[in-house]
C-alpha cells in the first residue's frame, strides 16, 4: 500500500487491522484509537479519497491503494484546514483532530462548496467530547475560504 | 505601551503538534519489548471467588505472568485524586485490592495476565477458571440500604459509605413559620465521561529499580502516592510521567489503572508492560457521574422569599468508594453562594451497589444538585404563579455574603448581570409572549437556570500549586508546572500570565507540557476548576521573583533602583518615563556569563491558597416540544459565566461550547444501562450511549460578566467545569414552559418523554 505518498510492501498477518499497520508498522501514531468500533471516528484515514475508519479496515485488504494519514496532510507547511483550526480555536485535548481533520479534507477534496449541513454529515462520525463540535464547523468554513483563495 | 497578555486570544501552545499528529499521548510511546496486560472481569454482580485456577493459563506460550489478589499484597488502599491528608479522619474510604477477591460488579478485576501479544493475552483470559458463589446484588441506592439488602464490604454492613451533612439555621422553626412548604423528588441517571482516550498506561523497571509508569492521567503527583500505597512501596520508589492526554472530565482524577499496571511490570521483574482498556472497559472498568436522588422541600414567605431548604439525597456510589461521599459533599456546598436561605439541612447518604463505580466528573456533584434545585425552584414559581427570573433575582444572595459553614466569603457577584444578558440574548420577555396558549402539536418553551461554582476545594482539600521558570540567555524563559494539561488549555493561560508579569511575548514562553514526578513541581493536579486561580498564583508568584531578579540585575547596570524599573516588550525601561535602557537579552546574558555576579534567573516557588473564589452562570434555553414523537429539540442554548477576569476568551468560550454539549447529552440522552436481574451493562460502547454528534448539537451562545475577583492572581475564577452544571436544569425548564410537564428525571430522552405524555393522559 502507499501511506503519504511511500510505497510500503510487507508480508502481513491477514488478520492485521489497518490502524495497526499504520500506527506499528509504518510507525504513524498521529491516527488515534477512541473504540476499536467504527464509533468516534477517531483513527479516521483517507482511503482513495473516501474519509475510513482505519479500525474496521483489515491493512490486506488495502493492498494497492493510496492512503493519507494526518502526517501525510502538512507536507513542508500546514494544510489551510490545519492552519484553520489553530486560528479559530477547534482543538482541545487534540485526540479526535487528526480524524476530525481527515474527514474535513476528503470532504473538501471533492465538494469545496459544501454547505454547513454536509459539513455535519460529513463529520457526524467524528465525536469530540471537548469543543461541542461548533468551532469545528467554524473552522471548516474558514479552511474552504482558504482553499478558494489558494 | 505595555501590551496586554491576559485577555488575548492567543493560540493554544499546542496547537501545531495537534493538527499535525506530532503530540505524543500514551500509546505512542515505545519501550522495547513491550508485553501486553490483560484483565479478567467478572461476569457477576456479586459473588465471592471460591477458587481461582490459573494453571492453564499459565502454560499457554507467550504468557509471561498470570496474578490474582493471592500474588499481591493484601493492602485496602484509596483511589480518588485528592491530596494527602495528615489527619487520618478525612482520608478517603481504602476498600480496594489491586485485583479483588469478591466480585462486587460485573467487570471488577478478577485476576491479570501479561502476555507478549494481545491474542496470547484474551486466550489465555479465557483459560482462567473461576469457581464463584453467586450472591444476590443490589443496583438501587434506596434499595440497598434496606436492612435486608446483601452487604457488599463487610466493612460497612448497611452498604452506607457516609451519611455526614451540612445544617444551619433554625429548620424547624422556619418551617413551622412558612407560608408555603414545596415538595419535589428529582433525580438524575448514571452517565459517563466518554474521553476519546481510553485509560492506557505502561510501567517498567528502571536501571535503579525504581517504577516508572506512563499513564493517562490528570494527577501525576498523587499517581505516585497511591501506587505506593497500594504496593506498600516507598513513596520515592515510583516515577509518574504524564504526557498529552486526550480528555479527562474528571475519569483521570482517580488512580485506576496504575496500581495494576505496576504490578504487571513487577510480576515479570520489571519488564515493560502496557495496560490499555477498550471502550467498553472504559465505560464499565472506570468511573461514572453518581445517580442521586433528591427529596426537597422548601419553605417560603408570602412576599416568595426563601426561607428554608431541606435536602435529603441518595448518592449510588457503584461498588467501591472512589471519591464517595465528596461528591454529595461539593453538591451541598456548592450551591449555597446563590440563594438567600435563613436555614439549610442536607441530609445525604452515599451508599454502595452493585454498579461501576461512580467518581469525579466535571463539576462533581453540582450539575446534579443544580438539576434537583433549579427544576424546584420552577416548579415553585409554577405553582405560585411566579416569574421565573424575578423570582430567582428576588431572592439572590449579595456580594460580601459570608456561608455561615464553609466561611467563603463572596468578593465578586456577577450572577444579577448575567441573567440580564441572558434573557437579552434570547429576547425572553418577546418570545414568552408569542408562545402563550400554544395548543399544537409542536410547542415552543423557554427555560433558565442559575448556578454557582468554586474555584479548587478550599477549605476541604489542599490547594498547593508548584511552578518553575528558567530564563534563557535570551531573555525566553521555560515554565514547569505541576497542574496538568488536559486539553483545557491552561498550559497556555500559564504562559499569558508569565508573558504579561515578565513584559515578553508567548513565542519567548516555553510551557514544559509533559508532568514528571521526578522534576516536576508539586502539584496536586488537574481538578475542581483549580488550575488558573490556584496554579496561576503559583505561576504569577514564580513570574514576579524572575521579574524581580531581572531588575535587580538591571538596577545594578544602570544604578537606577528597582522600583523605578519594568520590563516592557523585551526591554528594561524607566518606569515614569517609558524611556528603554537596555534589552531583556543583555540582563539574561550577564546572569549567564558576569564574571562577578553570574548566577542564571530561575524562581522554583509553591503557593498554598487558602481562599476559595465563588463563579457564577446562567442558562437560558428555548426548546420545541414534538407532542406526538417526544422528541425535545433545543432551539437557542445560551451559556453566560461569571468567571472573574477571562484569560484568554477564546479557550474559555471552548470550555462552554464543551461543558453545554456534554450537559445537552446529561439532559436529552445520555444514560448508562443495566439489566436489573443481571446487574450487566446493556449500552457500553459509543454507538448505544448516545453522546452528542454534530447533528444533535444546536449552536451554543456564549456570554461573560466579566467581574474582577480580589483574591484572583489576575482577577480569575473558575470556568473549566462551570457549563456543565445548568444547561439541563434550563432545558427541563424550557419543556415544563412548552408543555406544562415536570420531568423530574433526567435524561428526557425520546422514551421517557413518550412515557410521561402517556402517563400525563397526553398521548
Amino acid at each position: 500500500m502507499i501511506i503519504n505518498g511511500k510505497s510500503y510492501t510487507k508480508k502481513i498477518d491477514p488478520l492485521l487491522r489497518l490502524i495497526d499497520f499504520i500506527r506499528d508498522e509504518a510507525k504513524l501514531k498521529g491516527t488515534k484509537e477512541g473504540c476499536g468500533e467504527g464509533e468516534c471516528g477517531a483513527c479516521t484515514v483517507i482511503i482513495d479519497g473516501r474519509a475510513v475508519n482505519s479500525c474496521l479496515v483489515l491493512a490486506a485488504s488495502v493492498n494497492g491503494k493510496e492512503i493519507t494519514t494526518i502526517e501525510g496532510v502538512s507536507q513542508g507547511k500546514l494544510h489551510p484546514i490545519q492552519e484553520a483550526f489553530i486560528e479559530v480555536g477547534a482543538v482541545q485535548c487534540g485526540y479526535c483532530t487528526p480524524g476530525m481533520i481527515l474527514s474535513t479534507k476528503a470532504l473538501l477534496d471533492k465538494n469545496i462548496d459544501a454547505t454547513e449541513e454536509e459539513i455535519k454529515e460529513s463529520i457526524s462520525g467524528n465525536l469530540c467530547r471537548c469543543t461541542g463540535y461548533q468551532i469545528m464547523i467554524e473552522g471548516i468554513k474558514k479552511a474552504q475560504d482558504k482553499l478558494k483563495k489558494r | 505601551m505595555k501590551e496586554k497578555v491576559i485577555g488575548n486570544r492567543a493560540s493554544r501552545l499546542d496547537a501545531v503538534s495537534k493538527v499535525t499528529g506530532k503530540a505524543k499521548y500514551t500509546d505512542d510511546f515505545f519501550e522495547r519489548e513491550m508485553l501486553v496486560g490483560k484483565v479478567l472481569r467478572s461476569p457477576h454482580a456479586h459473588a465471592l471467588i471460591k477458587h481461582i485456577d490459573v494453571s492453564k493459563a499459565k502454560s499457554l506460550e507467550g504468557v509471561e505472568a498470570v496474578i490474582t489478589h493471592e500474588d499481591l499484597p493484601k493492602i485496602k488502599f484509596a483511589t480518588a485524586g485528592h491530596p494527602w491528608s495528615l489527619d487520618p479522619n478525612h482520608r478517603d474510604v481504602a476498600d480496594r485490592l489491586i485485583l479483588t477477591d469478591k466480585a462486587r460488579y460485573v467487570g471488577d478485576s478478577i485476576a491479570a495476565v501479561v502476555a507478549t501479544d494481545h491474542l496470547t493475552a484474551e486466550k489465555a483470559i479465557k483459560l482462567i477458571e473461576v469457581e464463584y458463589e453467586v450472591l444476590p446484588h443490589v443496583l438501587d441506592a434506596e434499595e440497598a440500604i434496606k436492612p435486608d439488602a446483601p452487604t457488599i464490604h463487610d466493612e460497612k454492613k448497611d452498604n452506607i459509605i457516609s451519611s455526614f451533612g451540612q445544617a444551619f439555621g433554625d429548620i424547624e422553626q422556619d418551617f413551622q413559620q412558612a407560608d408555603y412548604i414545596m415538595e419535589g423528588v428529582y433525580e438524575t441517571s448514571i452517565v459517563q465521561h466518554c474521553h476519546l482516550e481510553n485509560h492506557t498506561a505502561y510501567a517498567y523497571k528502571d536501571t535503579d529499580g525504581r517504577i516508572v509508569i506512563v499513564t493517562s492521567t490528570q494527577i501525576p503527583h498523587i499517581v505516585r502516592r497511591v501506587v505506593s500505597q497500594a504496593l506498600g512501596l516507598s513513596w520515592g520508589k515510583v516515577r509518574v510521567i504524564k504526557p498529552y492526554i486526550g480528555g479527562g472530565f474528571g475519569n483521570k482524577q482517580d488512580v485506576v489503572i496504575e496500581p495494576l499496571t505496576a504490578a504487571m511490570t513487577l510480576s515479570v521483574n520489571g519488564k515493560p508492560v502496557r495496560y490499555q482498556l477498550s471502550r467498553e472497559e472504559c465505560f464499565i472498568g472506570t468511573r461514572t457521574r453518581h445517580a442521586i436522588k433528591f427529596y426537597m422541600k422548601t419553605a417560603l414567605s408570602k412576599d416568595n422569599r426563601l426561607k428554608a431548604i431541606h435536602i435529603k439525597a441518595f448518592s449510588n456510589n457503584g461498588a467501591y468508594a472512589s471519591h464517595g461521599h465528596s461528591i454529595i459533599m461539593s453538591a451541598s456546598s456548592k450551591f449555597r453562594p446563590l440563594y438567600h436561605f435563613n436555614s439549610v439541612k442536607v441530609e445525604p447518604k452515599t451508599v454502595y451497589t452493585n454498579l461501576p463505580t461512580a467518581g469525579a466528573m466535571r463539576a462533581y456533584g453540582v450539575p446534579q444538585i443544580c438539576f434537583a434545585l433549579e427544576s424546584h425552584l420552577d416548579d415553585i414559581c409554577k405553582k405560585l404563579k411566579l416569574n421565573p427570573i424575578e423570582f430567582r433575582k428576588r431572592n439572590l444572595i449579595s456580594l460580601g455574603h459570608v456561608d455561615p459553614l464553609s466561611k467563603i466569603k463572596v468578593r465578586s457577584f456577577g450572577i444579577p448581570e448575567c441573567i440580564q444578558k441572558g434573557k437579552e440574548l434570547i429576547k425572553w420577555d418577546e418570545k414568552k409572549k408569542s408562545y402563550e396558549n400554544q395548543t399544537g402539536e409542536k410547542r415552543r418553551g423557554l427555560g433558565m437556570a442559575c448556578f454557582s461554582y468554586f474555584s479548587g476545594t478550599h477549605p476541604v482539600g489542599l490547594e498547593l500549586a508548584g511552578a518553575r521558570i528558567v530564563m534563557n540567555q535570551d531573555g525566553s524563559i521555560q515554565l514547569q508546572v505541576g497542574a496538568t494539561e488536559i486539553g483545557q488549555g491552561s498550559d497556555t493561560a500559564f504562559a499569558q500570565m508569565a508573558a504579561e508579569v515578565l513584559g515578553i511575548s508567548m513565542d519567548m514562553v516555553r510551557v514544559i507540557s509533559t508532568q514528571d514526578t521526578d522534576i516536576a513541581p508539586f502539584d496536586t493536579g488537574a481538578y475542581a476548576s483549580r488550575q488558573t486561580y490556584v496554579s496561576g498564583a503559583a505561576v504569577k508568584k514564580a513570574a514576579l521573583e524572575v521579574k524581580d531578579k531581572v531588575l535587580k540585575i538591571a538596577s545594578r547596570k544602570t544604578g537606577l533602583k528597582v522600583e523605578d524599573l519594568d520590563i516592557v516588550d523585551k526591554q528594561i525601561v524607566e518606569k515614569d518615563l517609558g524611556t528603554p535602557l537596555c534589552s531583556l537579552e543583555e540582563i539574561a546574558m550577564l546572569s549567564y556569563y558576569d564574571r562577578i555576579h553570574a548566577e542564571p534567573i530561575k524562581s522554583d516557588t509553591s503557593e498554598n491558597i487558602r481562599t476559595n473564589a465563588v463563579a457564577y452562570g446562567v442558562t437560558f434555553a428555548e426548546v420545541l416540544v414534538d407532542m406526538v414523537t417526544g422528541k425535545i429539540e433545543v432551539l437557542e442554548i445560551y451559556n453566560v459565566h461569571d468567571s472573574g477576569t477571562i484569560i484568554n476568551p477564546s479557550l474559555a468560550e471552548g470550555q462552554v461550547h464543551g461543558g453545554v454539549s456534554m450537559a445537552l447529552g446529561y439532559a436529552l440522552s445520555e444514560k448508562l444501562m443495566f439489566d436489573e436481574k443481571t446487574g450487566r451493562p446493556l449500552n457500553h460502547n459509543l454507538l448505544d450511549y448516545k453522546l452528542q454528534t454534530i447533528l444533535d448539537t444546536p449552536k451554543i451562545g456564549v456570554g461573560f460578566v466579566e467581574t474582577y475577583e480580589p483574591t484572583g492572581s489576575f482577577g480569575q475564577k473558575s470556568i473549566g467545569e462551570n457549563p456543565a452544571i445548568s444547561p439541563a436544569p434550563a432545558i427541563r425548564n424550557a419543556v415544563l414552559d412548552a408543555t406544562g410537564v415536570q420531568f423530574n428525571k433526567l435524561p428526557m430522552n425520546p422514551q421517557a418523554v413518550f412515557e410521561k405524555f402517556k402517563d400525563e393522559g397526553l398521548l
